[in-house]
């Protein structure tokens, strides 16, 4: 049976006609274009199609699209703002904290509903709010690091660091471990 | 999930339960976090889905006249657990409700839904079966009150009449103040149900102090094991190791992927001397 909502995403009004049991993930990336969402077990495990739900972190795979009728959506393309990457988008960046980057949208978008309720999490905190968001490549090191980095530059006011070039990346960026044997 | 699913979202009681009568094979949705996975798989296939989560009366944490907390149907998980009077008042069951699937779930799931799915591995459960929680059921044959201890009736199961849905879940006054740890087992800490699930809790500043115990994955459903609450009521927590083997005793584990029965049995006797000497740790300044 179809349906015909009317929701917020990324700040435009969005009407579609929808069958019941379409998902919110399938909603935004086959209706909308909006891929960044990424579609991972599709069982609300993975936490790759994080998206916030009237500010919410929910997994849009197991949110029927009819539910989100009326609702604002918010998915990781909404997150920049006139070009410029969002800060913690930008200490993903700045700590490599991305390897084949498929959980990368969904991390960011967890971690932005983190820092607005915890403007300075503790480790800890960024882990249990990141323990809805797998990363198969193993990386979370980097991924912690750069949320803690992102809040004290949000805390900051300055925003965070600017992008570093393409160039500088690697070795400015990777944080030197005194664990890993020279 | 079939082309001809249909979705009510009614903004009353009422109305819900008029086209629950309508359609007989419809399911109601809460967070859906149970419900979605299951219609995907096969498992449930409903005809219609009526959303209770635009009923304001189901959304609500409130104080009853009596001086307990209510917490409506269609509140998240996410609420309960920050929420002020559950902190203070019911603090073991906030640590319950935190070990649910991890932060982002439980902006959508539900304590109604957790305790209608039914799992045997259900982590809200023993913090509502020690407590002695009420639930506030409705269909069209009235509103009605189920004790927690009577609730479920096997895996999946629960004593809810075909149509009849869940308003709210009331925690008793008497149950406010209890001290003590939810102690869990699992592969890993977010997304993953409990191996083994053990609840110690004791009532603070009652002399003698009532205990509770409460199991998770170990039974056909959550349960409590009031035989080993009884016995540290009578002997205090020199008995934990004799609590502890009676709380073996009243579970009957199965072996799966996350362990064997044997262990199962095992981690419950752990797990509860441990709770024990963890209240007598906290107690000590």
């Amino acid at each position: 049976m179809r349906k015909t909502i009317t929701l917020e995403v990324n700040g435009a009004s969005e009407t579609a006609e929808v069958e019941v049991g379409t998902t919110l993930l399938r909603l935004l990336r086959d209706g909308l274009d909006l891929t960044g969402t990424k579609e991972g077990c599709n069982e609300g495990e993975c936490g790759s199609c994080m998206v916030l739900l009237d500010g919410r972190p929910v997994n849009a795979c197991l949110v029927l699209a009819v539910e989100a009728d009326g609702a604002r959506v918010t998915t990781v393309e909404g997150l920049s703002r006139d070009g410029l990457l969002h800060p913690l988008q930008r200490a993903f960046l700045a700590h490599a904290a991305v390897q084949c980057g498929f959980c990368t949208p969904g991390m960011i978008v967890s971690a932005v509903a983190l820092l607005r309720d915890d403007p300075d999490p503790s480790e800890d905190a960024v882990r249990r709010a990141l323990s809805g968001n797998l990363c198969r490549c193993t990386g979370y090191r980097q991924i912690v690091d750069a949320v803690r980095a992102a809040a004290a530059a949000l805390r900051a006011g300055e925003g965070a660091p600017e992008p570093p070039r393409r160039a500088e990346t690697r070795p400015t960026a990777l944080p030197v471990r005194e664990e890993v044997p020279a | 999930m079939p082309s001809d699913l249909d979705y009510r979202s009614p903004s009353t009681v009422d109305h819900a339960l008029a086209l629950m009568s309508e359609a007989p094979g419809g399911a109601f949705l809460l967070g859906g976090t149970d419900l979605l996975p299951q219609m995907r798989t096969g498992r449930r296939a409903p005809s219609v889905l009526v959303d209770l989560k635009r009923i304001a009366e189901l959304r609500e944490i409130r104080e009853t006249a009596d001086g307990g907390l209510s917490i409506g149907a269609a509140v998240p998980l996410a609420d309960v657990e920050t929420h002020p009077l559950v902190r203070a008042r019911y603090a073991l069951l906030a640590e319950c409700v935190s070990t649910v699937g991890a932060w982002p779930l439980r902006q959508r799931a539900t304590l109604a839904g957790n305790i209608c799915n039914a799992s045997p591995a259900a982590d809200t459960a023993v913090a509502l079966l020690a407590f002695d929680a009420v639930v506030g059921a409705v269909s069209s044959e009235g509103r009605r009150t189920l004790p927690m201890s009577r609730f479920f009736t096997g895996p999946g199961r629960t004593a809810l009449r075909p149509g009849e849905l869940v308003t709210d879940v009331v925690l008793p006054a008497t149950s406010r103040g209890f001290a003590g740890s939810y102690l869990r087992l699992s592969r890993r800490k977010g997304m993953d149900l409990a191996t083994v699930g053990v609840l110690v809790g004791r009532s603070d500043g009652e002399l003698p102090p009532r205990y509770r115990i409460a199991l998770a994955a170990v039974a056909p459903t959550p349960i409590r094991a009031v035989a080993a609450e009884e016995l540290l009521e009578a002997r205090g927590p020199k008995a934990a190791a004799e609590a502890a083997e009676l709380a073996m005793d009243a579970c009957a584990p199965i072996t799966d992927l996350r362990g064997s029965a044997e262990y199962r049995r095992e981690m419950v006797g752990v797990l509860v001397r441990r709770g024990v000497a963890m209240l007598e740790r906290k107690a000590r300044p």
